[in-house]
């Protein structure tokens, strides 16, 4: 190796189907976190990081999970990406060793298409549990290509990992395995019309446009010009030929290559061992103990650890013992005594100042609720429960126009609507996405919220029985209308079921931490900037004008006139503005019909700012903008609807 | 003997009416067929049917042979519908010209490559051929969608058989490959199955569309 080869950074890639350890490898080689889930499907995007390995320097690229190397998926597109146009000069293939026989088949495309592949065998330790073996060198000589054995969560086989990245020379003559003739027969008549360089082998590239791949024939078609029509054509007449099957035909005839990688490779134990953790998983997805189930993760993990502990007990002390009564009137005290004007003292420490207000929320209310929400989310997310779950609503959310796949955004959406958001990238089509989002910004209410407005409505159990039947009743009626008025097919559901298994602290805490930490950074700046607004909206006048425009509105829902504040609040943040409810509460300004009424209408209320400009980041400013519009309307209606069943009912009164 | 085609169509509707609809004897009038009809006289001189007035009724010949016009008639349905997907009225004029190609064995070939349906498109029921018997008593099942397999139970994929090509390329990436292991583990309210060492949830949509050999 030369020293100017040496100087450059390198690429390694790493690629292989979902939910195979391939993020847990890529924090292992680069020593960043990208979260990590026993979720399928959680990487959407590429992640790339510097590392030095074994001296030189490299960058490392995760890609999200893909099964074949024919992309079906948007997120298959994305990874093949990296493999078409940056030419990484080790292609590192991470499979499940259970799974050693499903997954070999992209590891012999990629072979074949000529990648310098490094093949990594993870998830050892769970294979050896369950009584297999696997021949790694005997593999190794069949594949012609290096292979390690590893389970990466327990940091096995990494410095092999390591070496074999950095010492990686590339095999001369990688093997070649052969298809049926008639196969490699078409194979080599396209072969031979193709005249353009590529990055992936001409075998590779012929198969590819028979599987009438629109990318790559795009490719091809602008790197072959001229010579592009003789060669379409002969495509075209092949596929009209196989066009029966030849989807199938390929997959079995790679699935008789790998058998005869596999045979004397892998051993399975003649029994099949049935672990503890299977127990339980059969458990979760029958209805009859799977909802039992449901309701007591539900009532242990979100209304006793998030709502009574993380809302009740933590922020009680967080902010009464410590804001209210210590830290405010000091800060205060200090802050006067350093400035002596009156409006910049009013902008830190004043009623709507950024220390005594902004951080206090910020700190003392919402951050506790959201904590403890992501340490419940990330510790089921890491027992592999989500998936099982999907599976468990997905006839009902079929009503929706959804799958059982939108759970998770769902469930997510009660710890950061923001967050969740994004996460319905995940899902399949468009109109997956947008139904999905709309039940999110409407009816599905934020930790943060869920906890204010649970301490807010808990002296009326009344009114909280309302609260939620309205926001239930809402949620079926937008979502069987959303499934009903939206064009588009129905959804289909299928989803890979990882093995259960106990989380692991650390990981539990690490992925908590990125969570709060996105979350923190993202909200702060938003809080700060809502109490200098406020603060210049006071000075000016121009708030009090304000609230006194929205009057009208309030009085029409029924709400006093100071109600207007925490609107416009939670015009900043959901949160925000149900803190602001709080406060009048506390103050003794409102009855519990009218705290309902508020608090069914700020929870259907646009989402906060920074969920709004993800909507339209996802789905762009159409989309976004119909959707602000539709919550806005439907949320001040139904508050309007509302407070006069209740007057009528003469419910809560 | 091979009746005439209008011949097999009296038979058709003398079934319907006795034995469907329970009446003992089939009415010349509503059926619309006058006595004088050489089609009529075809089966009475085959003694498949005797007349007594304006009445018709089988003789026990007659009954079987009415019962496997009818056979043929509903399995040419459910062959326009099924597997040509012919619908509507065109269907069910295709199926009346196509029933009688049906003898001969033929209808047994096209009841096998069916898999025995025991009702046509409309549900009405299908006469069952000595062909559906000995595929019983023989417990050949044939090859059947994965939904109807029961809990724990095993079989080998035989095909995927689905419309839309991207549906089933993911399914083969998941291993869902013919010839391969498949256990079926649950069935309400998702299916789940196992292929290998992995386990998957699937819609019944798409369980429907994978066929199993048991």
């Amino acid at each position: 190796m030369t020293e100017q080869a040496a100087e450059r950074v390198r690429k390694v890639a790493l690629v292989g189907n979902p939910n195979v350890g391939k993020s847990v490898l890529f924090n292992a080689l680069t020593g960043a976190y990208v979260t990590v889930s026993n979720y399928p499907g959680t990487s959407v995007e590429v992640s790339r990081g510097s590392s030095t390995i074994e001296g030189s320097p490299w960058e490392v690229i995760d890609t999200p999970g893909m099964y074949s190397i024919h992309t079906i998926t948007e997120e298959e597109r994305v990874a093949r990406e990296i493999l078409l146009h940056e030419s990484p000069d080790v292609v590192i293939h991470v499979l499940d060793a259970r799974n050693l026989e499903r997954m070999l088949a992209m590891t012999i495309q990629l072979i074949e298409a000529d990648l310098p592949v490094i093949l990594v065998v993870n998830i050892m330790d769970e294979a050896e549990r369950m009584g297999l073996t696997i021949d790694l060198k005997l593999l190794q000589e069949k594949l012609g290509i290096p292979v390690i054995g590893a389970a990466t969560g327990r940091k096995r086989g990494l410095d092999e990992i390591r070496k074999c990245i950095n010492g990686y020379v590339r095999e001369t003559d990688q093997h070649r395995f052969l298809y049926s003739r008639l196969l490699e027969h078409d194979i080599t008549e396209v072969c031979g019309l193709m005249q353009g360089d590529y990055i992936l082998s001409r075998r590779a590239l012929a198969l590819l446009l028979m599987q009438q791949d629109d990318e790559i024939t795009s490719i091809v078609r602008h790197k072959e010009g001229d010579a592009y029509a003789p060669l379409a054509e002969k495509v075209r007449a092949i596929a009209f030929d196989r066009r029966e099957s030849f989807h199938l035909d390929l997959s079995l005839e790679r699935k008789e290559i790998v058998r005869g990688i596999i045979n004397g490779v892998f051993h399975a134990p003649e029994k099949r061992v049935v672990t503890l953790a299977e127990r339980f998983s059969n458990l979760s997805v029958r209805p009859l103990t799977g909802v039992p189930l449901l309701l007591i993760v539900l009532y242990f993990g979100l209304y006793q650890f998030v709502g009574v502990f993380g809302a009740g007990t933590v922020v009680d002390f967080i902010e009464k013992k410590f804001f209210v009564e210590l830290f405010n009137p000091w800060i205060s005290g200090t802050v006067k005594n350093l400035i002596p004007w009156e409006i910049i003292q009013e902008l830190f420490v004043g009623e709507y100042g950024i220390i005594t207000l902004g951080i206090r929320y910020a700190v003392g209310i919402i951050l506790p609720i959201v904590a403890t929400f992501f340490i419940f989310f990330s510790f089921l997310e890491d027992t592999g429960y989500f998936p099982r779950l999907a599976l468990l609503v997905d006839r009902v959310f079929k009503y929706f126009g959804l799958t059982g796949r939108a759970v998770i955004p769902m469930v997510l959406g009660f710890g950061c609507d923001t967050m969740a958001t994004m996460v319905t990238r995940t899902l399949e089509t468009t109109r997956e996405r947008i139904i999905a989002t709309i039940l999110l910004s409407l009816t599905i209410p934020c930790s943060a919220q869920l906890g204010v407005i649970m301490s807010l409505l808990s002296k009326y159990p009344g009114a909280l029985l309302v609260w939620s039947g309205c926001l239930l009743l809402l949620f079926f009626v937008v979502g069987l209308l959303a499934a009903k008025i939206l064009p588009g097919e129905a959804p289909m559901f299928y989803m890979e079921l990882p093995p259960m298994r106990l989380p692991q602290f650390g990981n539990v805490v690490t992925k908590t931490y990125t969570r709060m930490q996105w979350y923190f950074l993202e909200i702060l700046p938003l809080f700060v900037i809502a109490s200098v607004m406020l603060w210049l909206g006071k000075i000016t006048g121009f708030f009090e004008k304000l609230v006194n425009a929205m009057t009208p509105v309030m009085a029409s829902i029924g709400l006093p006139r100071e109600s207007a504040v925490a609107f416009i609040f939670g015009f900043f943040r959901r949160d925000y503005g149900a803190a602001g409810l709080y406060e009048l509460q506390t103050k003794g300004l409102m009855d519990a019909r009218q705290l309902t009424v508020a608090a069914v209408t700020l929870t259907l209320f646009i989402p906060c700012v920074a969920q709004f400009l993800i909507m339209k980041k996802e789905r762009g400013w159409r989309v976004a903008g119909a959707i602000g519009l539709f919550v806005t309307l439907l949320a001040f209606g139904s508050g309007y609807l509302l407070n006069k069943a209740l007057l009528v009912t003469g419910l809560l009164a | 003997m091979k009746l005439t085609d209008h011949a097999e169509e009296i038979l058709e509707s003398m079934w319907i009416a006795i034995e469907e609809d329970g009446r003992g004897y089939a009415d010349m009038v509503s059926i619309g067929i006058s006595g004088d009809d050489p089609a009529l006289k075809e089966l009475v001189s085959n003694a498949l049917v005797e007349i007594k007035g304006e009445r018709l009724n089988f003789r026990p010949e007659g009954r079987r042979e009415g019962e496997m016009t009818i056979r043929r008639h509903r399995l040419a349905e459910r062959l326009m519908m099924d597997v040509l997907n012919i619908r509507g009225d065109s269907a069910e004029i295709k199926a009346c010209q196509f029933e009688h190609l049906l003898n001969e064995g033929v209808d047994a070939k096209v009841c096998t490559m069916l898999n025995h349906p025991t009702t046509c498109p409309h549900g009405k029921r299908i006469p069952p051929g000595d062909c559906c018997h000995e595929a019983r008593s023989s417990g050949d099942l044939g090859v059947v969608p994965l939904t109807e397999l029961k809990s724990r139970e095993e079989g080998e994929i035989a095909y995927i058989q689905t419309d839309d090509g991207k549906k089933m390329q993911k399914l083969m990436a998941m291993g869902v490959l013919p010839g391969n292991r498949i256990i079926l583990l649950h069935s309400f309210p998702s299916y789940i199955f196992r292929v290998g060492f992995s386990e998957f949830a699937i819609d019944s949509a798409m369980a429907r569309e994978i066929f199993v050999r048991r």
